[in-house]
């Protein structure tokens, strides 16, 4: 069930060239997705849409010409090629041919989670709920959502590539409110993947149970410390860190402008030889997987940083053609109404051989950084800024009170080269990314991290 | 079939398919994008858009869907799905249609002068923002310049009779520059936004951009300290934003704003004064109606320092047994309207930057902040974000820098507004707000 015929994608690709170009491409999408959400006890705001459009490119030198339109109709198409080709100035050139785009794979779904009635989904939303209210009184609100995407991508170019891909994608999130006297903290938890039915259906509750729990541990809270200290930064999205501060700046379009403060970089020592990072869109079922990127290259692993030297930067097909190496398969766009970036898939960490309890345990005064907001980062400086959303003072040693209010502020490569410690305990957390006015599913993840020193905003004086 | 048949066909498909009542949005856009890097062309597209979205509503249960196919036969997919989608949905006793519909009188949406303009003079006014950045002595990098336009058109209809339509431009370019080198590499954003390109001011807006990020040269983290901060127009409009956000009823009725039964109380000083108003002709997001259909207006929401209302769409003022304040606002057809802020303003004062600076004494001047979205805490208010500007001694500017929090509450930051600049002015992000600076009389600095 192909979105484009073979022949359709040539003649299109043949009208993109007529004015020239190094490089034609026509990206053609379909995408079904439905949402459902329960707050305050009601379910919600159920959605379900579908669009299909395609996106055709032409790459002439430093210059990219795209277009965009709603539909595969042949007249759309075509019309949108020879629109973009009105912006090139040059010779005709022909594509290499076609064949049938065949789906990459790589990724099991089990059930298909529009196969799965919308009443169950809305079962699930009131399961979670129930957990989340049953963790105590002073449990207030409760928000859970859930959403599912299809998206069916084909992938043709003049260089002869013909690859589509067929990803499906699952996640559930729930946001809870605790009150206390007048004391109101937040907690969320989320879980999300390349994957079926399956990953939500397994129990659902974990995540409202662990949302509920961490917004009655923030009533409890102290106000953070202000000051530099020893950060512990928790497994799984903890990652988010590893991803603002590092992630974006190996980003070859970043590294190209010199906007990166990681351009020039490579090959150098820039953190302690146990420091191993990858970003790696191949990772069976992981949110940030997909089995082609959006220019259809496959995903792969790609080691950005071994033994602390930095080895790699994040290549899509234009900025890989620039520096005469092969993509890496991390051009990635939010749909056919957008132009590919160089961007993060499952980006971590590697694990070492501590233990988090060892890592924490030669700390006398730090903090125990588990979650995170979110953040921002200044990639051309390093620059970032993350607000903890679940941290812990650490004392003697030992993981004491919870933390509110604290934020971690620093510089990538300053805190890449502070790393001091590397748990085992690898774990990988369902994010989404925004960049160019774009925002993809992303996985962050590491195990637990310490940093030997880091600037600490809070709000205690 | 025109846009407004579209909406039509897919209201009478939602009603046919069994809806009680429905609602139908399409819209269309051709919209222009331009990005140039080092004096030439690094992007360009040329697109067209266009969908339905489509809510339906089913004895007090309500359901939404979208599609881009506007054929008789897409649309009615678009309906069927939208009305099934309601069967899943617990029934709300204060959901539905508004019970009045309209459009108020609003000019200057869309400019006829953005279609006598050629892509290679759109070209030309990008390379020019860019030069004008590049140009500055001791900027070492324009990383972007772009230039971006839209020309959309709206219909909405709904089953109690409303139709309505309306046209509006946009024409908007940015540019981010550098200065400095290494580590102690400064960004700089400078902007502008009209209705044609016409009114943008390209050497403006990369003056801007490439002065931001010169003033920050040699920026160092600062010692902690608590003290008067003054906020910059784009720092101001994004605490404003929050701020809107957390007036809407939606976020007051679930009990997540602070401003939960503070209606009525001064929770500002009594300089500032804010309005939401969605039919200024320069407003990004003004429009004759809201996104179901309730006539655009001007609410005022903070006057002399007190609270006078929260805003609503017609569900929460359902709720709350008030009117709408038409903030029922659409993303885009593919999502459901929502309650959010039109153009927030706030009124500017009397006194220019220097005033401003000069009343600071010694302080810290803002000019951007990091991590406002996920540094507040929205139920609370309490927040601490990532912030970079410059020192001010004796009232005049000093010594750059970077690396430090700014930490207070929202209330008691509202509470310690000392004076409002005069020069307000459009800031597309973090919603549409129009702000001048603003003078904070003591907030904590967190540094080394």
């Amino acid at each position: 069930m192909s979105l484009v015929d073979p022949a359709l994608a040539t003649t299109v690709l043949e009208r993109a060239l007529s004015r020239g170009g190094d490089f034609a491409e026509l990206y053609a999408e379909a995408r079904h997705g439905f949402s459902i959400s329960l707050d305050d006890g009601r379910v919600e705001r159920p959605q379900d849409g579908r669009e299909r459009g395609a996106c055709v490119r032409v790459v002439q030198g430093e210059s990219s010409y795209y277009g965009h339109v709603d539909g595969h109709g042949e007249e759309d198409l075509l019309r949108v090629a020879g629109s973009v080709a009105q912006a090139v100035r040059g010779e005709a050139r022909g594509p290499a041919a076609l064949g049938a785009a065949t789906p990459a794979g790589g990724h099991a779904i089990e059930t298909r989670p529009e196969e799965v009635e919308a009443a169950r989904k809305a079962d699930l939303l009131r399961a979670c709920d129930e957990r989340a209210r049953s963790a105590g009184q002073e449990i207030t609100q409760v928000r859970v959502g859930y959403a599912e995407s299809r998206r069916e991508v084909e992938v043709f170019n003049s260089e002869g590539r013909a690859a589509a891909d067929d990803r499906t994608r699952v996640r559930l999130g729930v946001q809870v409110v605790a009150r206390r006297d007048g004391r109101v903290e937040t907690g969320s938890d989320t879980r999300g993947g390349h994957a079926g039915w399956e990953l939500v259906e397994a129990d659902p509750e974990a995540v409202a149970g662990k949302a509920a729990q961490r917004a009655l541990t923030l009533l409890d809270a102290v106000d953070a410390p202000t000051g530099r200290l020893p950060v512990v930064v928790g497994n799984g999205f903890g990652g988010v860190l590893l991803h603002e501060a590092v992630g974006h700046g190996l980003e070859a379009d970043a590294v190209q402008k010199r906007a990166s403060v990681y351009a020039g970089h490579l090959g150098d020592q820039l953190a302690e030889p146990f420091v191993t990072a990858y970003d790696d869109g191949s990772r069976a079922n992981d949110w940030g997987s997909d089995g082609i990127d959006d220019e259809g290259t496959p995903t792969r692993r790609t080691t950005v940083i071994e033994d602390g030297r930095l080895v790699s930067y994040l290549y899509d097909v234009v900025r890989a053609r620039k520096d005469q190496v092969e993509s890496t398969g991390n051009g990635r766009r939010e749909s056919f109404r957008h132009l590919p970036v160089p961007r993060m898939t499952n980006t971590f960490f590697a694990p070492g051989d501590a233990t988090p309890e060892a890592l924490i345990g030669e700390i006398e005064r730090g903090l125990y950084a588990v979650s995170f907001g979110g953040g921002q980062v200044e990639p051309a400086t390093g620059d970032f800024v993350f607000g903890v959303s679940e941290g812990y003072l650490i004392e003697g040693g030992k993981v004491t009170a919870p933390v509110r209010g604290a934020t971690l502020v620093g510089n990538g490569l300053e805190a890449l080269r502070a790393v001091d410690g590397i748990a085992d305990d690898l774990e990988i957390a369902s994010g989404y990314c925004g960049k160019a006015g774009q925002t993809v599913p992303a996985g962050v993840g590491q195990p637990h991290v310490r940093i030997r020193e880091l600037t600490v905003g809070g709000t205690a004086s | 079939m025109t846009l407004e048949d579209v909406a039509r066909h897919g209201v009478e498909a939602a009603v046919a398919a069994g809806a009680t009542d429905a609602e139908a949005w399409a819209e269309e856009a051709v919209s222009r994008r331009v990005r140039v890097y080092d004096g030439e062309v690094e992007s360009l597209s040329d697109a067209g858009g266009r969908g339905v979205g489509v809510r339906a509503f089913v004895d007090g249960r309500s359901g939404y869907a979208y599609g881009t196919d506007l054929s008789e036969d897409g649309v009615r997919g678009v309906a069927a799905a939208a009305r099934a989608a309601a069967e899943v949905a617990d029934p709300d006793e204060y959901g539905g249609l508004p019970d009045e519909f309209g459009a108020a009188a609003v000019e200057g949406l869309a400019s006829p002068e953005l279609a006598g303009w050629s892509t290679e003079r759109k070209v030309e006014l990008t390379l020019a923002v860019e030069r004008a950045a590049r140009e500055r002595p001791g900027v070492t990098q324009v990383e972007n310049a772009v230039y971006s336009d839209a020309e959309g058109s709206v219909a909405l209809a709904n089953s109690r009779g409303f139709a309505g339509g309306y046209d509006a431009t946009q024409a908007w370019a940015y540019a981010s520059a550098f200065a400095g080198e290494g580590t102690d590499l400064m960004t700089g954003l400078g902007v502008g936004l009209g209705r044609d390109p016409g009114e943008l001011d390209p050497e403006a807006i990369g003056a801007e951009a490439a002065d931001r990020a010169l003033a920050l040269v040699g920026a160092r983290q600062p010692e902690s300290r608590r003290c008067p901060v003054v906020l910059d127009a784009f720092v101001a409009a994004s605490f404003i934003g929050f701020i809107g956000s957390m007036l809407s009823a939606d976020a007051v009725q679930r009990g997540r704003s602070l401003f939960a039964d503070r209606e009525g109380d001064e929770i500002a000083d009594a300089a500032l004064a804010l309005a939401d108003d969605a039919t200024l002709a320069d407003g990004p997001s003004s429009a004759p109606f809201d996104g179901e259909g309730s006539p655009s207006r001007r609410t005022p929401l903070i006057e002399g320092g007190r609270l006078l209302t929260f805003l609503f769409d017609a569900r929460t003022a359902r709720q709350a047994g008030r009117a709408t304040t038409a903030n029922a606002t659409r993303g885009s057809y593919r999502a459901p309207p929502s309650v959010g802020t039109n153009n927030l303003v706030l009124e500017p004062g009397e006194r220019d930057l220097e005033g401003l600076f000069a009343d600071a004494g010694d302080g810290l001047y803002v000019t951007d902040v990091a991590g406002l979205h996920s540094g507040v805490n929205p139920v609370s208010g309490t927040f601490s974000v990532g912030a970079s500007g410059r020192l001010l001694e004796s009232g005049a500017p000093a010594g750059p820098v970077r690396e430090l929090t700014i930490a207070s509450d929202l209330v008691s930051m509202l509470k310690a507004v000392r004076a409002v600049g005069s020069e307000a002015r459009w800031v597309p992000f973090g919603g549409s707000v129009k702000a001048p600076p603003i003078l904070i009389g003591e907030m904590s600095v967190s540094g080394s």
